[in-house]
């Protein structure tokens, strides 16, 4: 065997032993992938009363907004509490059982006005499976190992004070290789930041528009981790960056939704741009091909989902609209309750969105959208949903819930 | 190796003198020891990640230690940087959590102490009241009552809710001086909107503007250009004047067709209950403008202070003609005592000028073009009045 196919191979293995040991994870906001959709069947009813099909249901000590994320057998959670919401914290769940394994509690560093229906903690945490990086709209950025070890802690809002959004910085964390990336865009200083995640020290900064974007940095897939690229929104335009450098790599100019983050899905961008744009992404070009753009599927304030060839968003006011994702045609829609912040998920043949009243639609897909019954959990939700395993995992501000049939987990419910 | 460190007598030697290093370590003073060593890591972190490697290593190593420690570590956060703060906050609280989690007890007596003592830091006596009032129901009676001025918000809004509940059930005479005295303590809005509620169904009335230190008694003038953000930085005729007269006028921006306008000071006294005023009611609605707002309050003595501000406007603030702060921000926000600066006042009187910037933004909630604000101490409470109330 020659050198080269020899180093294909091992390649082509590292990749494969990756993917079987992230597969079970939820490592970012909208999961690893940054695009909530799994093939994997979940529960299409419970009910919080009677317990249906509700594996355990944790008390949280604080608010948030933020999702849960997975890694291995522990969800990791953040949380922002105190009358101005300056006690931060990060939260380690046993996934089987739902038993708190460890709780850290620090301080906010930076300005913690936010719109009084969130919470500080509004950011997605970021995990790479030995790490947890917990982002407030504080711009606090703090990593602990997962046994809850205090690694580094990053202050933004001491380094630049006028980084600030008084409605709440809501962009989340994400981390490739070596580099956890942070987005602080808005008025005052406008940044991204490239951290080490061993040293919490700042590999690259590039300086951003200063105008406020609630948008989160979103993983673009190569060919190899090394073509991996970082997707970044902008009032004006979509940037796509090289993790380890802060290099861009192409820009797309458009009217760009300030709250939705891009999907990045087999070689193309999904942008929700006055619309939903479908850009193909040619690496070697170092540029994007425009091939569809569907005004139908503009969102309103969640971000667009690609599932099992179809792309889904939910237009106001509640409208879930689904699109071919070869043409963009629209091919039907069906109208829901209430107010969405939460983005939906797509699990097996079923959607699950989640309004802000905590009424959670469960919406069977096919050619035609079915919505199959609504399940009340009880409680505002603002957070996007995790599916891991067969199981849905929903946060509010007072709980942390898994929902799972009880034949894949039998284990008692906590509270 | 040399064959001597085989003999069974070394081994024996060497077990023993083991166990003896063990033990001197693990005695309260060799852990004393420790903890001041592992604090200095924890303590020399700053900004950009730095110190992170070393604190991390001290962070592990104190995290096992005992319970009875907590005092000392917890001194550790007087006078440390926000960042050190919570390298050390966030070991004190991993403690007590194991501690308690094991059924353990904390060193309830030495942390009372400690959380009476208000020279040590806010934050480190609010994590003490954390864990002691979860242990201890008692400790809120016996505690709170004496914390009523407590630099500590969040132990002085403690203690102010205590006081307001027994207002609440108190005979009206004695509930008048519960909540008069809650009044002059709290320092939160939402307490204070309930108590001046209270109050005034006990007959009082209470002036929130007077109470928070509000500037109520303005002279505005406007509107000067702020085309594409233009104006925040340009210098108009207010920011020239080394002593403002009110009785000059200027060219300012030509209106809608393009007709010159001549600007002059126009008094305004706002009614609004927390010292709002709004310069699209008091000039005219329009958009990429710039107005001055000037003040005045009374200062019985030199003294440093702050300004707080709430706007959805970008502002800039100027005291006795020293400018003091600037706010590029628009439409983000407007929260009360949403921005915050240092000033430091003369006694007597002392001049306060305001630029308000309007943007060209045209959504229905970037209308807003209007400013609250007020002078007050460190924790918020009022320290000036009007100078139309002085002689």
């Amino acid at each position: 065997m020659t050198r080269f196919p020899r180093t294909l191979l091992y390649l082509t293995c590292l990749m494969i032993i990756t993917a079987l040991l992230t597969g079970a994870d939820w490592r970012h906001f909208r999961g690893t992938d940054g695009n909530p959709s799994s093939d994997r069947p979940v529960p299409d009813h419970f009910d919080i009363k009677t317990g249906e099909n509700i594996a355990w249901r944790a008390a949280l000590p604080d608010r948030g907004a933020s999702s849960p994320v997975i890694v291995g057998d522990q969800v990791l959670v953040t949380c922002s509490g105190g009358t101005r919401q300056d006690r931060l914290g990060v939260l380690s769940f046993d996934a089987a059982t739902g038993k708190q394994q460890w709780r850290r509690q620090f301080w906010a560093t930076g300005v913690t006005h936010v719109h009084p229906f969130s919470a500080v903690a509004q950011c997605t945490p970021a995990t790479d499976g030995k790490r947890v990086f917990a982002f407030y709209s504080s711009n606090d950025l703090v990593c602990f190992d997962l046994q809850g070890n205090l690694k580094w802690y990053r202050s933004f809002n001491l380094e630049n004070p006028t980084t600030r959004n008084d409605v709440g910085m809501a962009s989340s964390a994400l981390v490739v290789g070596p580099t956890v990336i942070v987005q602080m865009e808005n008025q005052g200083e406008s940044f991204v930041a490239g951290v080490d995640v061993d040293s919490g020290e700042t590999r690259w900064r590039i300086e951003r528009d200063h105008t406020a974007i609630w948008s989160s940095p979103t993983l673009f897939r190569g060919k190899t981790p090394a073509e991996d690229a970082v997707l970044l929104v902008s009032r004006d335009r979509l940037t796509a960056h090289d993790p380890q450098t802060g290099r861009q790599l192409w820009q797309h100019e458009a009217s760009c939704h300030t709250v939705a983050s891009p999907v990045g899905h087999e070689g193309i961008a999904y942008l929700a741009a006055n619309g939903l744009h479908a850009l193909h992404v040619d690496p070697e070009a170092g540029g994007v091909t425009p091939t569809w753009s569907q005004n139908r599927l503009r969102s309103f304030r969640s971000s667009p989902v690609i599932h099992q060839g179809r792309a889904y968003s939910i237009k106001a006011p509640g409208i879930l609209v689904c699109g071919d994702l070869d043409s963009g045609k629209v091919l039907w829609q069906l109208r829901m309750k209430g107010d969405f912040w939460s983005t939906p998920v797509a699990a097996g043949d079923r959607l699950y969105a989640a309004n802000d009243k905590g009424l959670v639609h469960v919406v069977a897909l096919g050619k035609k959208g079915k919505l199959l019954r609504t399940c009340d959990f009880g409680e505002k939700i603002l957070a996007t949903p995790a599916v891991v395993d067969g199981a849905l995992y929903l946060r509010s501000d007072k709980y942390l819930c898994k929902i799972a049939l009880p034949e894949t987990d039998k284990r008692p419910a906590v509270d | 190796m040399n064959p001597a460190h085989e003999s069974p007598r070394f081994r024996s030697m060497s077990r023993s003198v083991t166990w003896l290093l063990l033990l001197l370590l693990f005695t309260p003073t060799a852990w004393a020891a420790e903890v001041e060593s592992l604090l200095g890591p924890l303590r020399a972190v700053g900004p950009k990640g730095k110190g992170s490697h070393e604190a991390a290593q001290a962070w592990k190593e104190l995290i096992e230690a005992s319970a009875d420690e907590l005092p000392a570590i917890l001194a550790g956060m007087d006078g440390a940087n926000p960042l050190a703060a919570n390298w050390i906050g966030s070991a004190a609280d991993t403690i007590a959590q194991r501690e308690l989690q094991q059924g353990g007890t904390l060193p309830a007596a030495e942390l009372e102490r400690f959380l009476m003592d208000a020279h040590h830091a806010p934050r480190a006596r609010s994590q003490v009241y954390e864990w002691l009032s979860k242990t201890d129901p008692t400790l809120p009676a016996r505690v709170l009552p004496k914390m009523l001025d407590d630099p500590n918000l969040d132990l002085r809004r403690l203690a102010v809710a205590r006081l307001m509940a027994e207002a609440a059930k108190a005979p009206e005479a004695r509930a008048l001086d519960l909540y008069d005295r809650a009044l002059r303590s709290t320092r939160e809005m939402d307490q204070l909107r309930q108590i001046a509620g209270r109050l005034k169904k006990l007959g009082r009335e209470v002036i929130l503007t007077k109470q928070l230190g509000c500037v109520t008694h303005w002279k505005v003038i406007g509107p000067w250009d702020n085309t594409d953000g233009r104006g925040f930085d340009a210098v108009y005729p207010p920011e020239k004047e080394t002593v403002l007269d009110f009785s000059q006028s200027y060219p300012g921006k030509p209106d809608a067709k393009g007709n010159p306008r001549t600007l002059k000071w126009i008094d305004h006294t706002t009614t609004h209950p927390l010292g709002e005023f709004d310069l699209n009611k008091i000039l005219e609605e329009e958009k990429s403008v710039v107005a001055y707002a000037a003040g005045e309050v009374y200062s019985p003595r030199a003294q440093d202070v702050q300004i707080r501000t709430a706007s959805n406007n970008a502002h800039k603030i100027w005291i006795n003609g020293h400018e003091v702060a600037a706010y590029k921000v628009y439409h983000a926000g407007g929260q009360f005592d949403q921005y915050s600066c240092d000033a430091t006042l003369r006694p007597g009187r002392n001049t306060i000028l305001v630029k308000i910037c309007q943007n060209a933004q045209t959504q229905p909630w970037a209308r807003d073009w209007k400013i609250i604000l007020r002078v007050c101490d460190r924790s918020g409470g009022p320290v000036v009045s009007d100078s139309k109330d002085q002689p």
